[in-house]
């Protein structure tokens, strides 16, 4: 891999930072008058997702992260992994629940994901902006109401409960942002 | 490529307070007779400071970081006092408060020592900025603030406490002093008054002269000037000894080998021009989009630059 100077620092850019991969988020250059330049960092860990502040002098430089963001395919799950597929090549890849986290209550077979690899591996999972999902379980709502006001949980296949309003019915299908977990509307058949 | 990415980041209305700027700062060396002169952007050779890279371009030099080394040698011929507004160009230096081209406004007074410069810059600033000055020596400003002498510590105490301050471990001395002035001692300033640090460590004397402190330790006769957070000038009382300015050339490329970096040519025409004979004077530098910014208050550069690097 090869290896970036502070000149090279950008936000996105992935660096292997204590044996883990790291993406930065925020670069900083302070110069005081005439002297030793430095660079302000602000990192996320990809494995643990953490963020971390650290100071590099200028010129120094750091290992890049054998990082890939790839659109996969999500297929199926076995229970212990999240199996994607590259559209492209067909290879298939297992995802550990590690590497899917939160984004698992929103993953529908054959929707495209974001899929960080690392060396190869998943490391991480996000889902589309918008997935559209069945509702399995809701209460009935009052009829009449439109505005949506208030509103109820609703049960979608996945797993995932997310705030409907009153007169969206169980078995409908309906579109939610995954970035916040809000209802997006109805789709009509 | 977005599509609206042709334009101007700057609002017009920043180009325009530029415009009035400038105006300003033309009225007041014409009204004090100092020349408005222009020198090369691009020579043969550029400046040897170990923590200063010039870009080069091939086949014909050095864009220069400052008009410094063309300035002293109008001043060597006897052109009196001299100010310029000139773009300069540093390597690597980008980021919030830094564009790798900007504008200097650098100015020479013969017969100045650094107080009388500094008095002049404040003259120029207070009713610019609106605000009034403190002066400070930088040794009591820095152990005032971070506990530790800079000319007497030893390396080891300054790096550690560089290092609890965020900094990379393994600074030297020096290093650790620039990482805790930038870091600890220039966010404790006063942002709304204009301040005036002198004295600077010796071994940041670059082109100033040195003088031996109340101890014996050697400061350098230097200012920098600080207003709203941002660093706006660096001035000298100018060394004026060929020989010993041919000596910090040689240390200069010693520190650059050490660091890793490609040695610079010492420019000859700058020495037999401080051999013809340099007379006595104080020159400084202010970085003009520095200066906009502080008046503006604009927290970016770009702000006050119509098209940062990224889409120059």
């Amino acid at each position: 891999m090869a290896s970036y100077s502070t000149s090279e620092f950008k936000s996105g850019l992935k660096l292997m930072l204590d044996g883990d991969p790291c993406s930065i988020i925020e670069n900083e250059f302070v110069k005081p008058g005439k002297g030793q330049a430095f660079n302000r960092v602000k990192l996320r860990n990809l494995k643990t997702g953490k963020v971390i502040e650290r100071t590099f002098k200028s010129g120094d430089s750091l290992e890049g992260a054998d990082v890939l963001d790839v659109t996969m395919q999500y297929i199926y799950s076995d229970g212990e992994f999240w199996h994607f597929m590259d559209p492209n090549t067909f290879d298939q890849k297992p995802a550990g629940a590690d590497a899917v986290g939160d984004a698992k209550q929103w993953l529908k077979e054959e929707d495209m994901c974001e899929v960080t690899l690392y060396n190869g591996e998943p490391l991480s999972v996000s889902p589309p902006n918008f997935v559209e999902l069945e509702i399995t379980q809701t209460d009935p709502g009052v009829k009449g109401d439109t505005a949506g006001t208030g509103g109820k949980p609703a049960t979608l296949s996945t797993g995932a409960v997310v705030r409907v309003p009153l007169f969206v019915q169980e078995g409908e299908v309906i579109k939610v942002d995954t970035r916040t977990g809000e209802y997006v509307g109805r789709i009509k058949n | 490529m977005n599509d609206a990415s042709w334009r101007p980041g700057a609002a017009l209305d920043a180009l325009k307070a530029r415009a009035d700027l400038l105006r300003t700062v033309r009225a007041f060396f014409d009204a004090r007779g100092v020349l408005e002169v222009s020198t090369p952007s691009l020579a043969a050779h550029a400046v040897s400071d170990e923590h200063i890279d010039a870009i080069e371009v091939p086949g014909h030099g050095w864009l220069q970081t400052s008009p410094e080394y063309h300035m002293k040698r109008l001043l060597a011929a006897g052109s009196g006092p001299i100010y310029q507004i000139a773009r300069a160009f540093r390597d690597g230096e980008a980021g919030a408060r830094h564009n790798p081209e900007f504008t200097l406004l650098e100015w020479y007074r013969p017969g100045f020592d650094l107080e009388a410069l500094v008095d002049e810059c404040l003259a120029l600033l207070t009713p610019l900025c609106a605000a009034g000055a403190e002066r400070h020596r930088f040794r009591a400003l820095f152990r005032e603030v971070t506990g530790l002498d800079p000319l007497t510590a030893t390396a080891a105490a300054l790096a550690d406490r560089a290092t609890g301050a965020g900094a990379p471990a393994g600074l030297s001395g020096p290093q650790a002093v620039d990482y805790l002035m930038a870091t600890v001692v220039e966010p404790a300033l006063d942002p709304a008054v204009i301040t005036v640090v002198v004295d600077f460590p010796g071994w940041a004397a670059a082109l100033a002269q040195t003088a031996g402190d109340d101890d014996g330790a050697t400061v350098a006769r230097r200012f920098e000037i600080y207003h709203r957070g941002l660093e706006l000038a660096n001035g000298y009382q100018e060394l004026l000894d060929a020989d010993e300015q041919a000596r910090r050339f040689a240390r200069d490329n010693e520190k650059r080998l050490a660091a890793g970096k490609r040695p610079m040519t010492p420019d000859p025409y700058l020495l037999d021009a401080l051999r013809a004979g340099l007379p006595p004077c104080s020159g400084v530098a202010l970085g003009l989009e520095r200066l906009h910014m502080a008046l503006s208050g604009a927290g970016r550069i770009d702000q006050v630059w119509p098209f940062p690097r990224d889409r120059a």
